[in-house]
C-alpha cells in the first residue's frame, strides 16, 4: 500500500480559507525511460487527484509524466460546514488510494 | 621577444608563481570549529521548509515504511525487529548519532545499514536486504530517524582510530581523472559553487536523504559512489570497507552537528 500525508485542519470557523497539503509514495515513472536491459519501462504516473469535501467535488488535478516521484499537492478551499474531507489519486494501473479526513466548522 | 627578456619576464613573475603553486600544493586545512555547519544551512529556504514540515518531507513516506518493518515478524525466527529492541522510541534513540560503530567479530566497523544486514542474518534468520532497495532504506530511515536532533557522538572508541586515519586519507587523496580529493571541495571550497549548486561541507547528518535529484531516498555510499563518479574516479562497490572508513571519518568530521535524518537535499 502506498504511503500518504495529508494535513487537512481538524477546526476551522465558517467562511475561513483553509489550506489541504497532501504527500503519497509513488514511483510517477515517465514511460520514457528504458530499463537496463533496455526495455521499455511503461509509464505508470498517478494521472488523477480528487479532493471532496462532504461529496462536493472542491478540487481535482491531472498529473502529468514531468511531475516528480511522491508528489506534493497543496491547495485552499473555504471550510463551509463540518463533514468530511475525501481525498482520492489514481494511477495508470487503475489503483487508488483513499484518504479522509474530519472537519469541524464552528 | 629576445630571450634576456623573456628571462626576466619569468624571473619577474617568479614570486607570484611560487605563491600559486604554494597555496595549490598545501595539504588541505581541515574547517575550522566556528565554520563548522550542518550542510542543512546551506540549502535553499524552500528545501529546509520542505524537510522541517514532516508532513511534506517526502522521507516521512519512508520512515513510515520502516516503522511498518520493525514489527514485521520475520526470517525462519520468525521474529521481528520491535520483539527484541521493543519501542524504537527509546531503544534506537541516538543509535545512528553513534554509527559506523566496531564490531568485533570482524574486527572493524561496520555502517547501520551492515548492522541492520547482520541483525537479519543472525538474529531473525532472515535474508539480508539488497543495498539501496527499499526496504533497507526505509528500516535505515526509521532507525535513523530516532536520533533527530542528537548531536553526531565524538567516538571514544579507540579501536576506531586507524580506520578514522584511514578514512580521512582516502578523503585527502586526489583520485580519478580530475585529480581531485573529496577535501579540495568540501574543506577548501565549500559554500562556493559547482556549476549552479551550492558546495557543502559534506557533513552526513541526515543519511538516508531525500535527494531531489533522485527522487527517492538514498543511502551515504550512494552519495559517495555518486561523487566519486563525478570525479572520474572509479566508486567503491557497495558495502565495501573503504567506503564505510569514508564514512566514519566523515561522521568524526561532523561530531558535533546535530543529526537531521531523513534529510532533504537538493
Amino acid at each position: 500500500m502506498a504511503q500518504a500525508l495529508i494535513n487537512v485542519p481538524a477546526k476551522a470557523r465558517r467562511g475561513d480559507v483553509i489550506e489541504i497539503k497532501t504527500l503519497i509514495s509513488h514511483v510517477m515513472e515517465t514511460g520514457y525511460r528504458r530499463s537496463e536491459s533496455g526495455e521499455p519501462i511503461p509509464r505508470d504516473i498517478i494521472n488523477t487527484f480528487v479532493c471532496t469535501y462532504n461529496d462536493e467535488v472542491v478540487f481535482r488535478a491531472e498529473l502529468f509524466p514531468a511531475i516528480a516521484a511522491n508528489p506534493f499537492i497543496s491547495f485552499f478551499t473555504v471550510a463551509t460546514e463540518s463533514g468530511v474531507i475525501t481525498l482520492s489519486w489514481t494511477d495508470d494501473k487503475g489503483a487508488t488510494e483513499v484518504r479522509t479526513a474530519k472537519i469541524t466548522v464552528e | 621577444m629576445t630571450v634576456a627578456a623573456m628571462g626576466r619576464l619569468s624571473w619577474a613573475g617568479m614570486p607570484c608563481l611560487l605563491v600559486g603553486l604554494v597555496a595549490v600544493v598545501a595539504r588541505a586545512a581541515d574547517i575550522a570549529p566556528t565554520d563548522k555547519r550542518s550542510d542543512y544551512a546551506l540549502m535553499s529556504r524552500e528545501t529546509q521548509a520542505m524537510q522541517d514540515d514532516d508532513l511534506a518531507n517526502p522521507g516521512m513516506l519512508f520512515v513510515l515504511d520502516g516503522e511498518a518493518l520493525w514489527s514485521r515478524k520475520d526470517g525462519a525466527e520468525a521474529r521481528s525487529c520491535a520483539d527484541c529492541h521493543g519501542d524504537a522510541a527509546a531503544s534506537m534513540k541516538g543509535v545512528a548519532a553513534r554509527y559506523p560503530a566496531y564490531e568485533a567479530t570482524l574486527a572493524r566497523p561496520i555502517d547501520l545499514e551492515q548492522r541492520i544486514n547482520s541483525c537479519r542474518a543472525t538474529h531473525q534468520r532472515a535474508t539480508p536486504f539488497a543495498w539501496e532497495s527499499k526496504e533497507l532504506l526505509a528500516l535505515t530511515a526509521f532507525v535513523a530517524r530516532q536520533s533527530s536532533g542528537i548531536a553526531i557522538a565524538e567516538t571514544a572508541d579507540e579501536r576506531l582510530q586507524p580506520f578514522i586515519a584511514a578514512g580521512r586519507e582516502i578523503f585527502e587523496r586526489r583520485q580519478g581523472q580530475l585529480d581531485l580529493s573529496c577535501s579540495q571541495c568540501h574543506d577548501d571550497n565549500w559554500g562556493r559553487k559547482l556549476a549552479g549548486a551550492v558546495i557543502p561541507q559534506g557533513h552526513p547528518t541526515g543519511y538516508p536523504v531525500y535527494r531531489l535529484e533522485w527522487q527517492t531516498l538514498g543511502s551515504l555510499q550512494r552519495r559517495l559512489r555518486n561523487c566519486m563518479f563525478g570525479m572520474r574516479a572509479e566508486p567503491y562497490a557497495y558495502g565495501a570497507p573503504e567506503h564505510v572508513e569514508l564514512e566514519l571519518y566523515l561522521m568524526w568530521r561532523a561530531r558535533g552537528l546535530a543529526a537531521d535524518a531523513p534529510a532533504v537535499r537538493p
